[in-house]
């Protein structure tokens, strides 16, 4: 029997919603399990991605850990493909970049409604906030890009089938949507 | 109506002061476009009509119609460099399409959709500009202006008022608003004036009507640019 496809999946600064929708193929799963297995993914809690054929990567570049990530997904997938509006343009996440660091920081643990024992967090495990948020693409090369907010199920499975049969993806008008 | 041209080798008829473009909507040929609007006058300045005119690139919406041309504009050449424009245009401002109310409705994302853009491809500017929420009725997020100057001209030209203009050079170029304080509140624009009505993105909207239809059912989810823009800015093709 020929080995299975590895894919990998993970979330940046993202919210988990693709990798909900990616979930929503359903039973489909099934049939994608026969030729897939996965290689670090929250679905299986595997912590570092070696050796994969597929990266889905949602979410964009918020810290200094999602850099790390990132590329070590680069290296370790043959083809790396963006998941969703955050992982293309920074989405919802990138309305920071129009607001100073500092202010973000001050609003959310200093000065914002109910804060108790006000102070910014500085524990050294804690990944670096980058100064803005940036799309993927900004960072590693990537081979394809999935929009919508997120991707429907069915863009997935469209993504997938395609390269599994060796197709060139291509998303009809119906699967692309920004929104 | 001896006039000819041929668009991608069809015969299309023009009459005398038609622009490549008027011709081509009475046709029935969509040319991708953002701030050409039948009702004014042309601005040449999004560049997405760009189309191969006897072997030159040319606005459609400026360039004049005359015998002898041989026009193409459905090509895989053409289409790439419009998705190309459109990516320049959505990185330059901040079109963030999920958290804005005009998705779905809008005419960038349309015609990005049209044009099967599926990435942003240059790095993103993400500038930092203002929201003007002082009027009752209309607001402006200059994000999402992309200086196709249709405001501009509706409200000149059907609205005989003189609310909008653009301003400054280049990276510095803006939407600017007549009034002594700069702001929409002090001006005589109407929620009911063309004006505010124009705006292809979501930069000029209408206060409280956002998401009176759901998002799916909007006028693009279903529907592709080419057949609402023939349906709706030529009376010939409509249903």
């Amino acid at each position: 029997m020929a080995s299975k496809i590895r894919v990998a999946t993970t979330s940046l600064a993202g919210c988990f919603g693709c990798h909900m929708s990616f979930l929503d193929i359903d039973e489909r799963m099934l049939q994608l399990a026969e030729v897939v297995e996965f290689g670090r993914s929250p679905i299986n809690d595997i912590e570092h991605c070696t050796n994969c054929d597929i990266g889905l990567i949602e979410g964009g570049v918020c810290n200094s850990e999602n850099v790390h990530v990132l590329r070590e997904f680069r290296k370790n997938c043959k083809i790396l493909v963006a998941v969703g509006a955050c992982a293309i343009n920074g989405g919802l996440p990138a309305m920071r970049n129009f607001i100073p660091l500092e202010e973000c920081l001050a609003e959310a643990y200093l000065d914002g409604i109910g804060v108790e024992n006000p102070q910014i967090p500085s524990d050294p495990e804690l990944p670096l906030l980058l100064d803005k948020v940036r799309p993927i693409h900004e960072v590693v090369k990537i081979d394809y890009f999935l929009p919508g907010c997120p991707p429907s199920a069915d863009v997935f499975w469209k993504f997938l089938t395609d390269l599994l049969d060796g197709r060139e993806p291509s998303l009809s008008y119906e699967l692309v949507h920004y929104d | 109506m001896s006039n000819t041209i041929t668009i991608d080798g069809n015969t299309v008829p023009f009459e005398d002061g038609q622009t490549i473009m008027e011709a081509a909507t009475a046709a029935g040929v969509y040319i991708p476009h953002l701030c050409h609007h039948p009702e004014f006058t042309p601005h040449g300045s999004c560049k997405l009509c760009t189309v191969n005119v006897n072997g030159r690139n040319c606005s459609a919406c400026t360039f004049p119609a005359m015998e002898g041309q041989n026009v193409l504009n459905n090509t895989r050449e053409l289409t790439d460099d419009r998705r190309k424009i459109t990516q320049m245009l959505f990185v330059e401002g901040n079109h963030l399409c999920p958290g804005c109310e005009k998705t779905g409705n809008c005419q960038l994302q349309a015609v990005a959709y049209h044009l099967n853009m599926l990435d942003n491809h240059f790095p993103h500017f993400y500038p930092s500009r203002e929201l003007d929420a002082s009027h009752a009725e209309v607001m402006i997020d200059h994000n999402r202006c992309i200086f196709c100057t249709l405001c501009v001209r509706a409200s000149q030209q059907k609205d005989g008022k003189d609310v909008f203009a653009i301003s400054g050079r280049g990276l510095n170029k803006h939407l600017i608003i007549n009034s002594q304080s700069g702001l929409l509140k002090d001006t005589d624009l109407e929620a009911t004036d063309e004006a505010a009505h124009i705006c292809p993105t979501g930069a000029i909207l209408i206060k409280r009507t956002g998401y009176q239809v759901p998002i799916g059912e909007r006028i693009y989810d279903h529907k592709q640019i080419d057949q609402v823009s023939l349906e709706t800015e030529h009376p010939r093709h409509g249903e």
